[in-house]
């Protein structure tokens, strides 16, 4: 029985490239992985946004209506929904700008538990630290 | 001997993406370790039976095809390649298809993983 932490970080923006809604469904792909692993085996992903990317978690996004796709919001309320841990950087948040309010927090009319965390950089280092892989979007 | 997973999501052409991560599978092999290669998003390219050699860009199939029969395992994201329009028929034999969750399952058990981003 193992445990392999993927730790999924998006660096980069929303809608100019395919980057951070990849990251978010290989994510979400952790669901079903063990179809492929041993009894007891597991991948732990975590996603992170940072720099750039935390502009991906900007709330109210109009993609299915702009571009007829889901949103990258969507993805990230989904990525809740499937108790995913989802970590936003604060200082760049701040960096642009916005406030917590701006960012999608949690996925409630989804009916998801988790909420994503708005963490320092420092945290965020920790928890690249303990993984087996960083993936880097 | 390790396993070194590639997760490459640059396309064949327009990024020189794919040829590191060719070149550096081959490397891997020939030093005796065991290679995944995953493509996802526009690297589904890589995948596309076809190919046509040019001077000008990118052709990786005849390197895929003599690796993949070194024991190389290229798989490409059976979604991206569908969004975008070409079909297992359309697939470089000894190229697999799978789901996303094959390549988290591939860097369960890898020594090393290089995921390279898309443009």
């Amino acid at each position: 029985m193992a445990t392999t932490k993927l730790a999924f970080i998006v660096q980069r923006p929303p809608y100019k490239s395919e980057n951070p809604k990849l990251a978010l469904t290989h994510a979400i792909a952790s669901q079903s992985v063990e179809i492929y692993l041993s009894d007891g085996d597991m991948v732990e992903p975590v996603i992170a946004f940072i720099g750039d990317g935390v502009l991906n978690c900007l709330k109210n996004q109009k993609a299915m209506e702009t571009y007829g796709i889901i949103s990258t919001e969507n993805h990230i309320k989904n990525s809740l929904l499937v108790d995913l841990k989802v970590l936003v950087c604060k200082e760049d948040i701040a960096r642009f700008g916005l406030s917590e309010d701006a960012i999608v927090l949690d996925a409630e009319e989804m009916g998801a538990d988790m909420k994503v965390q708005v963490v320092s950089f420092d945290e965020i280092t920790k928890e690249m630290e303990s993984a087996n892989h960083l993936l880097f979007f | 001997m390790g396993k070194l997973t590639i997760g490459c999501f640059s396309s064949l052409v327009g990024s020189m993406s794919l040829d590191f991560a060719v070149k550096l599978a081959s490397a891997a092999i020939d030093k005796g370790h065991r290679v995944d290669l995953w493509v996802s998003g526009n690297g589904t390219t890589l995948a596309k039976k076809g190919q046509k050699p040019f001077k000008d860009y990118s052709y990786l199939a005849k390197s895929v095809t003599e690796l993949t029969a070194k024991g190389l395992q290229v798989t490409a994201c059976e979604a991206c390649a569908e969004a975008r329009g070409y079909h297992k028929e359309d697939t470089m034999e000894g190229v697999k298809r799978f789901s996303m969750d094959w390549y988290l399952a591939s860097c369960f058990d890898a020594d090393r993983v290089l995921h390279i981003g898309g443009e």
